[in-house]
């Protein structure tokens, strides 16, 4: 299913919830007692930051920069693992949409996108792991939503992936619609935007359904594969990747209907402003730089470019990068090591990977899409 | 030993500075630690307070009456994504919890008195069986035991639209097993009188049957009269009223639906691999229990019951058994303990108990860590208190008097 008429299909239903929706996390190679190891892990990490929420003096604002200098490393909260967005692969190294964001951040601060360390996350552990200061950043195609924002003491300071969520059937239940699913039991991953939006739904269509709540996108959807629900529900990007690990992806189909909206970006922690900056700086110079044809290749040769805008993204010319605590090239280290916006999603989610998802509503303003940089200026 | 403690007695002085009077001294080190921890629980408390107002953290209780705004496949009370609200999901989830124990501690206490009392059997084939049980479902994990059910109950079972039809309104299939849901009419009184009525006359006729015997030594059939008292007189009543048009009670029979089963009453997957999970794993812990205190009975009472010419079976019931319960009911209790906590385990599998549904959904929908975490604790602590205390009752009459 091509995302673009998914997104229209979504836009003619008008089917977007007030509380909007989020993600999963896939691992085909992670074994489930493996999954459980890390699920035992994130448990372990957020005693450790209940009780440091207890007796630790809050971390003041502006100090996540410094420690993050300090340690040498950024430590980022990550998928366990959805293809294409953030996932380990068989020698252990990340890559995906996310990961490249965070790769982006630490080859802003240390010119080296090797010193990220990813901590694997599921979907219910991840805020309070962000919260406690287990991770720096939380790049974990979490959707952004008004009380995440304003009660869990969170900020999105960018959007780097649009979505929605849809449905995931067999095709032999000859289902076409979303609409047909009037007392199926559907799997889903619990402490998503998910879980919420499926029962916004299919309240709205005055439909019946059974739930069946997983804690992990892995035994969601093991659980769907073993014939235990009729659909599968989570971000349309989600489904695609999940499909691939299906036992036969060719029995099952991806619904037209796209039934909110799930704007996913990183995730920081409220009131280190600098922070914020940092992260949405990031993404608006991969983004600046796909607009202005600055690659991973050419970026050398375009510090000689004569283009004024061109030389305030790459230092050339202004203190931009110092004004939020790095240097003045840091876009350059950021395309140089990790490529523009574009580069990492055709790598990642698009022609270049195995998901072959379009860009859409992803692709540059200038295209039609909704990734707009912000000016250097 | 005790010559040096007369020589300590006699050197030291009669009378002792108030400073070094060993009461004084260990009731100034309680107060101190008293004031010590309170301190720590109050500096705790308010150092969270004020790191989560800074870091914009809501705090507080008030989200429990907040709307969920998300569902839960087994709801003992009414609940709904419109209208429920995380406090009702925190009670869905804690009866869940409290289902299963009690239903796991009902079964696993059967099954484990079998098979303790199965390893002394002098039938070798037998004892060895029982044997093999306890050390296999002993020394695995757990949460393994629970994924192999789990996926064993998910992967043998046929798709609904194959559901295996089991006669009398019941199925099976990977969503569960399904059978005929009964609807009370409004006379369905009448049969709870006289089940009532069976249950008393039971009562009655066995107090009857024991002083007769005690008296005369004349045995009545106590368990058949019972049976007929419990379930024959209910059944002959709804029968009759069955015949004369009034039927008290009717089925709703599963239907097949487009995707699945509708009507009729379910039994999830997931409950019925956690109960099998947490029925045999813990019941070979009891197994161990009840040998044990099966052997604590001196073999004596076994001889002389066999002199006084009990058979086999009413030395076991009437002789050993009692006396093996003083030794049994204190460890029994921790294993129905850790039969309840383990159930949180449930979150591997997706049985929506409390943990599931109020640490995983609740906390992350709401974010309100510290308040989830909290009262979690206090539920199974609570839980567990309460059952030790129930125990410690039953202990306390079966543990022997002395005179």
């Amino acid at each position: 299913m091509d995302p673009d008429a998914v997104s229209t299909e979504a836009a003619r239903n008008g089917l977007t919830g007030a509380r909007l929706g989020d993600n999963q996390d896939p691992s085909s190679h992670v074994e489930l007692l493996g999954e459980h190891t890390n699920m035992k892990k994130a448990l372990v990490s957020i005693a450790f930051g209940l009780t440091a929420s207890l007796f630790a003096t809050g971390a003041s604002a502006q100090a996540t920069l410094n420690s993050v200098k300090q340690k040498g490393f950024l430590t980022c909260g990550s998928n366990t693992g959805l293809a294409g967005f953030g996932q380990p692969d068989a020698q252990g190294n990340w890559t995906g949409l996310d990961v490249d964001l965070c790769r982006a951040i630490a080859a802003a601060i240390f010119d080296d996108p090797t010193k990220v360390r990813f901590i694997p996350l599921a979907a219910k552990d991840r805020f309070t792991a962000l919260q406690s200061g287990e991770v720096d950043v939380l790049s974990r195609n979490s959707t952004a939503t008004m009380s995440r924002d304003t009660q869990l003491g969170l900020d999105f300071p960018v959007i780097n992936y649009y979505d929605g969520q849809g449905f995931m059937v067999r095709k032999k239940l000859g289902v076409s619609s979303a609409k047909e699913l009037n007392g199926a039991s559907i799997c889903t991953q619990q402490g998503t935007t998910t879980e919420l939006n499926l029962a916004d739904y299919f309240r709205a269509n005055n439909m019946k359904y059974e739930v069946v709540a997983f804690a992990t996108s892995d035994e969601t959807f093991k659980a769907y594969d073993a014939g235990r629900c009729d659909a599968f529900t989570t971000d349309a990007s989600g489904l695609y990747a999940e499909r691939l690990r299906a036992s036969a992806p060719d029995d099952h189909i991806v619904l037209p209907e796209i039934i909110s909206k799930e704007p996913l970006g990183p995730a920081v922690r409220h009131g280190d402003n600098q922070w914020g900056d940092i992260v949405r700086w990031t993404h608006n110079a991969m983004l600046n730089a796909e607009e202005l044809g600055v690659t991973k290749a050419n970026v050398d040769q375009m510090k000689t470019s004569e283009n004024p805008e061109i030389k305030r993204l790459l230092g050339t010319e202004g203190k931009f990068g110092e004004a939020v605590g790095l240097t003045n090239d840091w876009a350059v280290r950021v395309i140089k090591h990790v490529g523009n916006y574009g580069e990492s999603f055709e790598k990642n989610v698009g022609e270049g990977s195995r998901l072959k998802i379009k860009r859409g509503q992803n692709a540059l303003w200038t295209k039609g899409g909704l990734q707009y940089g912000i000016p250097v200026r | 030993m005790n010559s040096v403690q007369t020589a300590v007695s006699q050197t030291s002085p009669p009378k002792k500075s108030f400073l070094y009077d060993p009461k004084v001294r260990g009731a100034f080190y309680q107060v101190v630690l008293v004031v010590a921890i309170i301190a720590l629980f109050y500096v705790a408390a308010t150092n969270a307070i004020e790191n989560l107002q800074r870091a914009k953290i809501a705090s507080g209780f008030g989200f429990l009456n907040n709307t969920a705004g998300f569902d839960i496949s087994q709801t003992l009370i009414q609940f709904s994504a419109a209208g429920g609200t995380y406090g009702d999901a925190f009670i869905v989830g804690l009866l869940n919890t409290l289902i299963v124990s009690a239903i796991g501690i009902f079964f696993t206490t059967f099954l484990g008195f079998l098979i303790g009392i199965a390893r002394l059997s002098k039938n070798w084939m037998v004892a060895k069986v029982a044997m093999v049980y306890v050390e296999v479902l002993r020394n695995v994990p757990l949460l393994v035991q629970l994924l192999f059910w789990y996926i064993a109950v998910l992967g043998a079972l046929p798709q609904p639209r194959n559901s295996l039809e089991m006669g009398a309104g019941f199925y099976l299939n990977s969503r569960g097993l399904f059978m005929a849901k009964p609807i009370w009419a409004s006379n369905i009184g009448i049969l709870v009188a006289v089940l009532l009525i069976g249950l008393i006359g039971t009562f009655i006729y066995r107090r009857w049957a024991r002083k007769q015997q005690e008296q005369t030594g004349r045995q009545y059939p106590v368990g058949k009269v019972t049976l007929a008292l419990v379930l024959g007189l209910p059944i002959l009543t709804w029968i009759v009223l069955a015949l004369i048009g009034a039927n008290p009670i009717s089925f709703e029979l599963p239907r097949k639906g487009t995707f699945n089963l509708t009507g009729g009453m379910q039994i999830l997957p997931e409950f019925v691999a956690l109960l099998l999970g947490l029925v045999t794993y813990t019941a070979a812990f009891i197994a161990e229990v009840v040998r044990a205190g099966i052997l604590a009975v001196s073999k004596g009472q076994t001889e002389a019951a066999g002199s006084l010419g009990l058979t086999p079976g009413q030395t076991l019931r009437l002789v050993v058994i009692p006396q093996a319960m003083r030794v049994i009911i204190p460890p029994l209790t921790s294993q129905y303990l850790n039969l309840t906590k383990n159930s949180s385990l449930a979150v591997a599998i997706g049985y929506p108990d409390l943990v599931q549904v109020f640490m995983g959904t609740v906390l992350n929908q709401t974010g309100q860590a510290i308040e989830v975490v909290v009262i979690t604790m206090g539920v199974y602590l609570t839980i567990s208190l309460l059952t030790s205390f129930i125990m410690n009752i039953y202990n306390r009459r079966v543990a022997i008097v002395e005179r």
